[in-house]
């Protein structure tokens, strides 16, 4: 690895505007094993909408299930065979959607489709350096991933289906092969994939914290730095210190499953067969999972917020309000992040004192968050707002994460969960503020930085379609589910007809159901809208598009390997001086003027 | 033109500070197999296990080997190569040594039925034992490229970095057995 000192003198000096000019290196090096820290983005983004729209296909499969559980569609027992007999979704089926859907958004799209775009693209153009610490470990980053996507979509093709046991993956269900065709090879698949994920996660982590912490150029200091390089780092140290113990704990698993260990198993009958494992515990798993799956929720959150800053403080024309506050809060998200996992485990027979404990931790965190509202909605007061496709994603960001945060907090009350867990409701509350809310970011990113990523527009009578469908949308999906929460709906039931109480949602399902069709099929308009832009969009003529004051609009507008022509900018300011003594923006590379005032 | 050396603000060389965070990221994987441990060593039909002594013997290699890895980083630094190849190959004789007698270890304990069936701190050692093996076993690929390096590889760039790394590592990997090997000692017994 110490040959990062090749990296091309020649990328540096030589640089074509177009991206059309004959390459010094092949299309092999160039597009697939690439060590530029820009095509390496591209290839996480492409690779994640890839991911993104199989997942959201299976939870329109799903929908149609709960929508229409007495409707027959011929047309996917064509597709899927055995699995929707007579062209209904098959238990089975149903179940290994509803775990593929789960993990592919919460680890492939939103964790690395979105941490690994956007930290590849931003962490070297933003803090100043031509690439990552090591281009080699970073690619190696994306090849892990590729990899472990391979391996679960095979999963998706073996006779017996895909995992069935939940994103979670609770043991004993997951432990036991006899318990169904998803607990099978699917599930070793899932769990091999699985590993993989974890160090392509864990190899680009420990490259964007050391990158961040020692290759900034000259004059960016910490507190200069552009506030989503501050959540990348935040949320690559949270990575970094928690998905090796979901390792271990899917170690542990995968021993249990096919040694016969007895880590999480004791006295178990399946089928009227008795097995001999003693003395393991289940709740153990879930200590583990827990551990890394509440930090992996801010994993996914973190860098979304960092990039609504930029882009609301961008857009608003405005200084983001309280810097440092933003900082502080994301500080205490994080350690908080791994004080509260419990907060999952209300009604596993937890120690009510524990309990206590935990729902105190949980409810702290609701200041850093209210802190970061404040200040976004502050940002945005009598700004002279843009209203870009990119902010308005930002400022949907913001009110999703309201309205999210708020049901955490029911959630996050011991005596309240213990009716809401396992319901509806908790479906309603992390998909409105994880799942929605961070696809808001990632869109605001993606709007804010193709052209940066491309040299291109993407068009924006598309991209207006796609915001306002997609937040009516969201909330049309999601808000009822609240309500059949709070009734007791369960989640992960694949029909409710035996439940006389539940039949007032039929016809709110099947509104659900319509919606999350329309829903997906905008998304789609966005993926075509993504694609034809990077041949067909709108040339940008500008380096600066948006008159942004951080490093990466210094570039040339199709930066070559090494980001700059000559020298690497020196910074002399914070990148929010917006509306200053007079001045729409100054960019970070302006030096102090004499008489300036103090920001 | 050389990316990583003309930054101006640097101390560390990334590469190492990149171990130092990796060595955070194994840290937490180990606390939390062993915090597993913990948990579960007070649930019921749990049977303790004690140490073969062969355990000794292979701390004793351990111990031994950071010390020549030591010294080869130093002879690196002083210029002499034929010590410091030496020395290296002698790390990584010791190396493969540690996980002959660890692999002696569980096939003690196997003949002494302590085996997946069942439940107690056996399994955990297998897994906890093995998982550090397989990561001494890492330390010693890289430990064969450095060696072999020391022979074919140019010698005009002179960076001791790879060396350093590869040390810090090995010290690291050492320091968690000693760990590991006191947390059964003490904790393996009840
Ligand atoms: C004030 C802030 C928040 C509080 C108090 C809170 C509290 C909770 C609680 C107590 C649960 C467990 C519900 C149950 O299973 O019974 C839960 C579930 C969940 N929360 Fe939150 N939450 C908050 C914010 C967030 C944020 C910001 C995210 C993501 C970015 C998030 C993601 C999730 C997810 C993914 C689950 C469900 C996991 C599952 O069971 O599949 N939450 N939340
Ligand atoms: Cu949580």
């Amino acid at each position: 690895m110490s040959e990062t000192s090749t990296l091309h003198a020649g990328a540096v000096g030589h640089h074509d505007d177009h991206g059309h000019g004959h390459h010094e290196q092949s299309f092999i090096s160039k597009y697939i094993f690439s060590m530029d820290h820009k095509t390496i983005g591209k290839q996480f983004l492409i690779t994640g909408i890839v991911w993104a729209i199989i997942g959201g296909l299976f939870s329109v499969l799903f929908r149609l299930q709960l929508g229409y559980p007495d409707q027959t569609f011929p047309i996917l027992e064509t597709f899927f065979g055995h699995w929707a007999k007579g062209g209904q979704i098959q238990p089975e089926f149903y179940y290994g959607l509803v775990t593929i859907h789960g993990t592919v958004l919460v680890f492939f799209v939103l964790t690395a489709g979105l941490s690994g775009t956007f930290a590849n693209l931003l962490i070297p153009l933003q803090i100043g350096a031509r690439d990552m610490a090591s281009p080699f470990m970073n690619m190696l980053s994306y090849w892990f991933f590729f990899l472990a996507g391979i391996v679960m979509l095979s999963s998706i093709f073996v006779h017996t289906g895909p995992a069935s046991g939940g994103w979670t993956m609770y043991p004993p269900l997951s432990a036991l092969r006899q318990a169904g065709d998803g607990q099978k090879i699917g599930t070793d698949l899932w769990l091999i994939a699985m590993a993989l994920f974890i160090v392509s996660s864990l190899l680009g982590g420990l490259n964007y914290i050391s990158t961040i912490l020692n290759m900034r150029t000259k004059g960016m200091s910490m507190t200069r730095l552009p506030l989503p390089i501050w959540a990348m780092f935040f949320t690559a140290v949270l990575g970094v210190l928690s998905f090796p113990v979901l390792l271990s704990g899917a170690i542990l698993l995968l021993f249990d499953r096919n040694l016969g260990t007895s880590f999480y198993l004791s006295d178990i009958v399946v089928n009227g067969e008795i097995l001999p494992n003693e003395g393991g515990s289940a709740i153990l798993y879930q200590h583990l999972f827990w551990f890394l799956g509440h930090p992996e929720v801010y994993i996914i959150l973190l860098p979304a917020m960092g990039m609504v800053s930029e882009i609301l403080s961008v857009s608003a024309r405005k200084p983001i309000f309280g810097y440092m506050a933003m900082l502080g809060s994301m500080f205490a998200i994080a350690i908080l992040a791994f004080l509260v996992w419990a907060h999952h485990m209300f009604v596993t027979g937890l120690n009510p004192f524990l309990g206590s404990v935990f729902v105190l931790l949980t409810l702290l965190i609701a200041v850093p968050s209210a802190i970061k509202v404040f200040n976004w909605l502050t940002t945005l007061w009598r700004g002279n707002i843009r209203f870009t496709p990119a902010a308005l994603f930002a400022i949907g960001f913001v009110s999703l994460f309201i309205s999210g945060g708020l049901t955490g907090i029911f959630l996050g009350n011991s005596t309240i969960d213990i009716h809401l867990h396992d319901t509806m409701f908790v479906v309603a509350h992390f998909h409105i503020v994880m799942g929605v809310a961070s696809f808001f970011g990632m869109f605001a990113g993606v709007y804010h930085w193709f052209p940066k990523m491309f040299g291109r527009y993407m068009n924006n009578t598309l991209a207006y379609i796609h915001f306002w469908v997609t937040m009516a949308g969201a909330y049309l999906i999601f808000w009822p589910m609240h309500y059949q929460g709070l009734a007791g709906v369960p989640r992960r039931y694949l029909d409710k007809k035996g439940w006389v109480s539940f039949n007032q949602f039929a016809d709110l399902d099947k509104m659900i159901t319509v919606v999350s069709i329309i829903v997906f099929a905008v998304q789609l308009m966005f993926v075509f809208n993504f694609f034809y832009s990077i041949y067909k969009g709108r040339k940008v003529t500008t380096t600066n598009p948006w008159e942004a004051n951080t490093l990466e609009w210094t570039t040339p507008i199709n930066p070559g390997h090494g980001n700059w022509v000559g020298e690497i900018p020196e910074v002399h300011r914070w990148p929010y001086d917006y509306a200053k003594d007079g001045r729409d923006f100054i960019p970070q590379t302006e030096p102090v003027g004499a008489n300036e005032s103090k920001h | 033109m050389d990316i990583v050396r003309n930054q101006q603000k640097e101390k560390m060389h990334p590469h190492k500070f990149t171990l130092w965070v990796a060595i955070g990221s194994l840290i937490m994987m180990f606390a939390g197999l062993t915090s597993a441990f913990i948990v579960k060593s007070n649930q019921a039909n749990w049977k303790p296990v004690t140490l073969p002594t062969v355990f000794w013997v292979s701390t004793g290699v351990m111990l031994l080997s950071s010390l020549t890895i030591q010294l080869a980083l130093r002879s690196f630094k002083d210029r002499e190569m034929n010590k410091y190849r030496m020395l290296i190959g002698l790390t990584v004789l010791l190396g493969i040594a540690f996980i002959v007698f660890q692999w002696m270890g569980f096939q003690q304990l196997w003949a002494q039925q302590i085996t997946f069936k069942g439940s107690g701190g056996g399994q955990f050692l297998y897994v906890i034992f093995g998982l550090h093996a397989l990561h001494v076993a890492g330390g010693l690929i890289a430990l064969a490229v450095i060696f072999l390096k020391g022979f074919f590889g140019k010698t005009k760039n002179y960076s001791a970095v790879p060396v350093e790394v590869a040390a810090t590592y090995w010290h690291f990997v050492d320091a968690l057995w000693i760990y590991l090997l006191v947390f059964f000692m003490i904790l393996g017994k009840n």
